[in-house]
């Protein structure tokens, strides 16, 4: 537990001190909000067991809305953030009502199909801008207070809300509704025989991880200025979930890690490579799913001697 | 008639799902990625090596059978002791790799592919003209979906096959080559998928992303007729070409997404699909 403790202190500072570091702050903002993004996913795949394949919709579509308020209609910074994550939420409560009906693989190619269904909704409907998406979304300020046209200003509200939420997941994870969650990943008939309503405790795992989902969508749709169908792709459902598995599944470090790595490899492989990142990425998932399934905390945490 | 077309590619996509999900339990993402490496293979052999259609009808689900069968040996096999959504994920990055290597190698515009001299031309069919090429495929995919059917639940490779879904240690017991016949299987399925991919390049253009934005519906068909049954996918994916057909009529803008909305009512009405026994 104690080098735990240290290893968070650490990377707290570090995290404070990125803009004194000389690192691209706009680079850690889009690595925070993966980050983020997996913490959310990681809360339904790790902890409760469900693969979903569409969480891209949740993440797109609150950067569309709250990309959408904040050009379209004049909204304040903080009350778009909402608008996006509740939107999220909602879409959460309909796909996830609709997904927790069947398990295991149906539950993933479900999520999958209706997150596809969202993407043409995105692509068809007259608000989203439709194949050049949403350009141009202003930062504004911070209750009208702080502006937030600065990098460095921006950094530390992302950070702030990465933070807040990343405790709230281990918050959830460690609270007897956690628990719950995990009794029924690891036997749902034994869960039901102790007369747990399981249906229940997974929509509000499912809508809890949309909406984190959607709020690191919309931090993401201020801190790059635009939303673009990119966001609510298959692909960015496809790579949530590697940086989940590159990380740890089942670990509250582990999507962090993975989301580090993989938003690291995708910004300098690209300049490299080129077109081969997709290749390489395929590959990256091949040897993950093969040789360690535990990913980068997992793998650590196993080598560490039991006590 | 256009959605019949369709329907037919769904049917042959979803018969290969089922079946190689029948056996292995596992769900094969990388399904629409083999279908478009039919489709390239065979372009590469008009191009290169001057294969003409009919050959390519043959050689081009060969060669990505025998790609399936290394991959199942190669890759798949390690997974089988653990839970199917690995073997997902796994299919998945293939998929990746495939397409991203389809895309460095042809581009992403994609080229077309000629309509075979002998079936160019129309039907008429009195209340409509039908292009020759489409009634083709029609009726091939049906003759290789029910042929598909036929061999699965008529035959004794079949029963075989079928046995080895129930109880695999025992029929390895009464001395089948159960590993052989697994691999096998999922060559059969991906050279299915690849098939389809022949038949499709002459109707539509041949691009790298052809597969991935094809499988996710397949994954719906799947999901709306129960993936236990061979011949519930087989109906399921004809009808439902034949509806988003329809709504291509009557309400384009809702074409791409009819699918997902059948699949969330069926949901609805009845979880475990509508020929699934779950």
């Amino acid at each position: 537990m104690r080098a735990a403790r240290v290893f968070y202190a650490l990377a707290g500072l570090f995290a404070l001190a990125v803009p004194l570091l000389g690192i691209y702050p706009v680079f850690m903002m889009k690595l925070l909000c993966f980050a983020l993004f997996a913490c959310a996913f990681n809360l339904l795949l790790g902890f409760s067991g469900m693969l979903s394949f569409g969480h891209a919709a949740f993440f797109g579509s609150a950067g569309y809305v709250t990309g959408w308020l904040a050009t379209a209609h004049g909204w304040g910074t903080l009350p778009a953030i909402l608008a996006g994550t509740a939107a999220a939420a909602l879409l959460g409560l309909c796909i996830g009502g609709l997904a927790i009906r069947r398990r295991g693989i149906y539950f993933a190619m479900i999520t999958m199909a209706l997150a596809q269904l969202v993407y043409f909704v995105c692509l068809e409907a007259p608000f989203t801008g439709g194949e050049n998406g949403l350009q141009g979304v202003p930062r504004g300020s911070l209750l009208g207070l702080m502006p937030l046209k600065s990098d460095v200003a921006m950094y530390y509200v992302v950070l702030a809300a990465f933070v807040g939420a990343f405790l709230f997941i281990r918050r959830i994870v460690s609270s007897p509704f956690g628990q719950i969650l995990k009794a029924i990943r690891e036997n749902e008939a034994r869960a039901i025989s102790l007369g747990y309503e399981i249906n229940r405790y997974k929509l509000v795992a499912f809508v809890l991880s949309a909406t984190l989902a959607g709020l690191a969508g919309s931090l993401k749709a201020l801190v790059l200025g635009f939303a673009t169908l990119s966001d609510v792709l298959q692909s960015n459902s496809g790579e949530v979930i590697l940086m989940t598995l590159v990380g740890g599944t089942g670990t509250f470090f582990g999507p962090v890690a993975g989301a580090a790595v993989v938003v690291t490899l995708q910004e300098y492989l690209s300049d490299l490579v080129g077109g081969w990142v997709t290749v390489i990425i395929g590959a990256v998932f091949v040897a993950c799913v093969l040789l360690f399934r535990r990913g980068i905390v997992g793998e650590l945490a196993a080598l560490r001697p039991r006590r | 008639m256009l959605g019949l077309v369709n329907g037919a590619f769904y049917a042959m996509l979803s018969l290969g799902l089922a079946v190689i999900f029948g056996l292995m339990r596992v769900v094969n993402f990388a399904h629409g990625a083999f279908y478009a490496l039919g489709a390239f293979a065979a372009l590469l052999g008009l191009q290169q090596l001057a294969i003409g259609y009919w050959a390519a009808l043959v050689l081009a689900p060969l060669a990505v059978g025998v790609l399936g069968v290394a991959v199942e040996r190669l890759l798949l096999r390690h997974l089988y002791r653990l839970d199917p959504l690995y073997g997902l994920l796994l299919t998945f990055g293939l998929a990746l790799v495939i397409e991203g290597s389809l895309h460095q190698r042809f581009g992403s515009s994609g080229e077309s592919y000629p309509v075979p001299a002998a079936l160019q031309g129309v039907l008429d069919l009195g209340f409509m003209i039908l292009p020759l090429y489409r009634a083709w495929v029609i009726v091939a995919s049906v003759v290789v979906c029910f042929s598909t059917w036929f061999v699965i639940e008529r035959t004794r490779l079949g029963a075989t096959l079928r046995a080895a879904t129930e109880n695999a240690p025992l029929l390895q017991a009464f001395g089948v080559n159960v590993p052989l016949l697994v691999a096998a299987t999922y060559g059969g399925g991906v050279a299915l998928a690849a098939l389809a991919g022949v038949l499709s390049a002459p109707v539509i253009l041949v691009t790298p992303a052809m597969g991935s934005s094809l499988v996710v519906v397949v994954f719906a068909v799947v999901v709306i007729g129960g993936m236990g049954s061979i011949l519930g996918s087989i109906v399921s994916g004809l009808a439902l070409g034949v509806i988003e057909g329809f709504t291509k009529v009557i309400y384009p803008e809702a074409s791409n997404i009819v699918v997902f909305v059948i699949m969330a009512l069926v949901l609805i009405v009845r979880p475990a699909g509508l020929f699934g026994r779950d």
